[in-house]
């Protein structure tokens, strides 16, 4: 396990630092001069020359790379160009929202999705299975801004059920309330997902013998299912919650901007619209880094949950 | 393999081809089923549903019919060359880091890993705001987060192969590298490439709604679904309708592809029967 570990780590180390790389590069080569845009369109020549050796633009490239890596690696993301706000400020301000959206959905996901799964499993080829198959196509196929749009129009314009936008006036009265349809957009599509590998999971391990033995045991069959089978079958489930935190910062971009959230897709979107380099790049670094640390302590529990796998890894050395 | 594929193709899998391919016929004869011009707007009218106007016409007064059909030809269009563009890159990258092996292959898996970790529609919204509206923006926008998924799947597949009987004996033969890879390696990878290519058509139909619909897709007065989404949610509590036809065209369009490539898998790669 030890060497496993340390084998997936030493594989991560070389993307982050070939993300940090890209993400660097892009705006390297992004045509405009950032000191320019600080000092203005009437500022003096020796102003502009000033902030650029302040900013230490005149360096060479390799320079200016390794002083963005220290400066990351301090906690140090830049400024916002329009406000001259630190970006870390600005990000660890709307991280809350986002992660709390992200974890009403992943808990909605999970859910629905390992219980339409083990339904869709039981009935097999009945008529539920086909519904819930139908169900979950029909959930990943639909795009987040219109099921966002339909459960706003529905819930909240028609039946006022929930606010119709989480400005922070509504975030004072109910700190919950206002995340409850975004997440719901977000969490479906993901259910959808799940449902599937939770249904052909529980499938196969159902067609397993300890699972015949048991049920030649004459044990009560809610028993197999919850104790014998279940466990077995969620261990695949592991690796798509990994998957699933990124498609929710992606969601989040969309449903954030419908459901007026200022978490970190709207304030991404806002960036980008602005053209505010240093946010954009401070947000997909966190997002890339986000993914990656997730992913890897997924790929290290399912290692640890399931030994075959980590042999199976280490002998075609796949790191 | 033609003959074994249509055999096995259930109803469900006919009912999407069938669907796909309406779709297409529609897209290529937008022109001639259109009943209006997409692009013409009259003040007068806004809202209405007069005769000649089947679903009525938009804020502008434009026939959201004709804007439906035409919208099809960019989803396709876009949806199939972003496709094409990330199976070139993926193709390239996949099957010489599968057939390579050693370094070669653990650095371009690298180079995979990092653009699987980039947040996607992240990415594209940023390159198609850095590098200004249009087609080509957009194609670009949605093939570059592609490809990496499929680089993964042709280089698994490639790896697969390479230690087999035929091309271990073709090397011993004094056959090129070059010469394996495009006869016994590239053909024997072309089912796995059918599947990820139309399942992939869905995703990549939905990041265009998505790029239309944050308005950062080809030119905004172009009809496109995401786009037609994205104007009439300003107007959703009065004309639900705007939101709903579009809407539901990509989501039909998406649900096709991805039942259909869902199809193909079972029928092609049958050890991954059942899963999605």
């Amino acid at each position: 396990m030890l060497e496993y570990t340390i084998r997936r780590i030493t594989a991560t180390i070389p993307v982050l630092f070939g993300i940090i790389f890209v993400i660097f590069s892009v705006l390297y080569l992004i045509p405009g001069d950032p000191a320019l845009t600080i000092a203005g369109p009437r500022a003096s020549e020796a102003t502009v020359e000033r902030i650029r050796t302040e900013m230490g633009l005149n360096q060479p490239f390799c320079k200016r790379f390794f002083t963005y890596v220290k400066n990351i690696a301090s906690g140090n993301f830049g400024n916002s160009v329009l406000t001259g706000r630190p970006v870390l400020n600005s990000l660890c301000e709307k991280l809350p929202y986002t992660l709390k959206l992200a974890c009403i959905a992943m808990f909605i996901s999970i859910l629905l999705g390992i219980l339409m799964g083990i339904i869709s499993a039981i009935t097999r080829g009945k008529a539920l299975d086909r519904l819930c198959t139908i169900l979950s196509v029909t959930g990943i196929s639909i795009p987040v801004f219109l099921s966002g749009l339909v459960f706003l129009y529905i819930f909240a314009v028609k039946l006022r059920w929930f606010p119709a936008s989480a400005s922070s006036l509504t975030m004072v009265k109910n700190p919950l309330l206002p995340f409850i349809l975004p997440a719901f957009t977000l969490g479906i599509r993901s259910a959808a997902f799940l449902a599937r590998i939770v249904r052909s999971s529980m499938i196969e391990v159902l067609n397993q013998d300890y699972i015949r033995t048991a049920r030649a045991k004459g044990l009560n069959p809610w028993r197999i299912l919850f104790r014998h089978a279940l466990f077995n079958a969620l261990i695949p489930v592991i690796t798509v919650i990994g998957l699933d935190l990124s498609s929710y910062l992606n969601g989040s971009v969309i449903v954030e901007t419908i459901f007026d959230l200022p978490g970190i897709g709207r304030f991404a979107m806002d960036a980008i619209l602005q053209r505010d380099y240093p946010i954009i790049q401070g947000v997909v670094l966190i997002g890339a880094i986000i993914f990656i640390v997730v992913n890897l302590l997924m790929d290290l529990i399912y290692a640890w949950i399931n030994p075959k796998i980590r042999d199976e890894m280490m002998g075609k050395s796949v790191a | 393999m033609k003959n074994k594929f249509f055999k096995n193709l259930t109803y469900t899998g006919w009912l999407c081809l069938i669907g796909i391919i309406l779709v297409i016929l529609i897209a290529i004869f937008a022109p001639l089923l259109a009943p209006n011009d997409p692009m013409a707007t009259n003040p007068d009218r806004r809202w209405t549903s007069t005769k000649g106007f089947p679903l009525g016409c938009d804020n502008l007064g434009q026939c959201i019919l004709s804007r439906i059909i035409y919208g099809a030809r960019l989803s396709l269009l876009i949806g199939f060359a972003s496709r094409f563009v990330s199976l070139l890159i993926g193709l390239i990258v996949g099957l010489t880091a599968g057939y390579f092996g050693g370094w070669l292959d653990w650095c371009l898996m690298r180079i995979v890993d990092m653009f699987l970790a980039f947040p996607s529609l992240l990415l594209s919204i940023a390159i198609s705001m850095f590098m200004g509206s249009g087609l080509g923006t957009v194609i670009f926008a949605i093939a570059i987060v592609g490809w990496a998924e499929m680089a993964r799947i042709i280089r698994s597949s490639a790896l697969e192969l390479r230690s087999s009987e035929y091309v271990v004996a073709s090397k011993t033969l004094g056959a090129s590298d070059f010469r394996i890879i495009m006869t016994h390696i590239l053909p024997n990878c072309m089912p796995i490439i059918t599947v990820i290519f139309t399942m992939g058509m869905a995703t990549a139909v939905l990041s265009e709604a998505s790029l239309s619909f944050l308005g950062l897709g080809v030119d905004p007065s172009l009809p496109t679904w995401g786009g037609m989404v994205a104007t009439g949610k300003d107007f959703m509590i009065t004309h639900p309708q705007l939101v709903i036809y579009p809407g539901l065209c990509i989501a039909l369009l998406v649900i096709v592809f991805n039942v259909f490539g869902d199809e193909l898998r079972d029928i092609l790669d049958p050890s991954h029967k059942g899963n999605f």
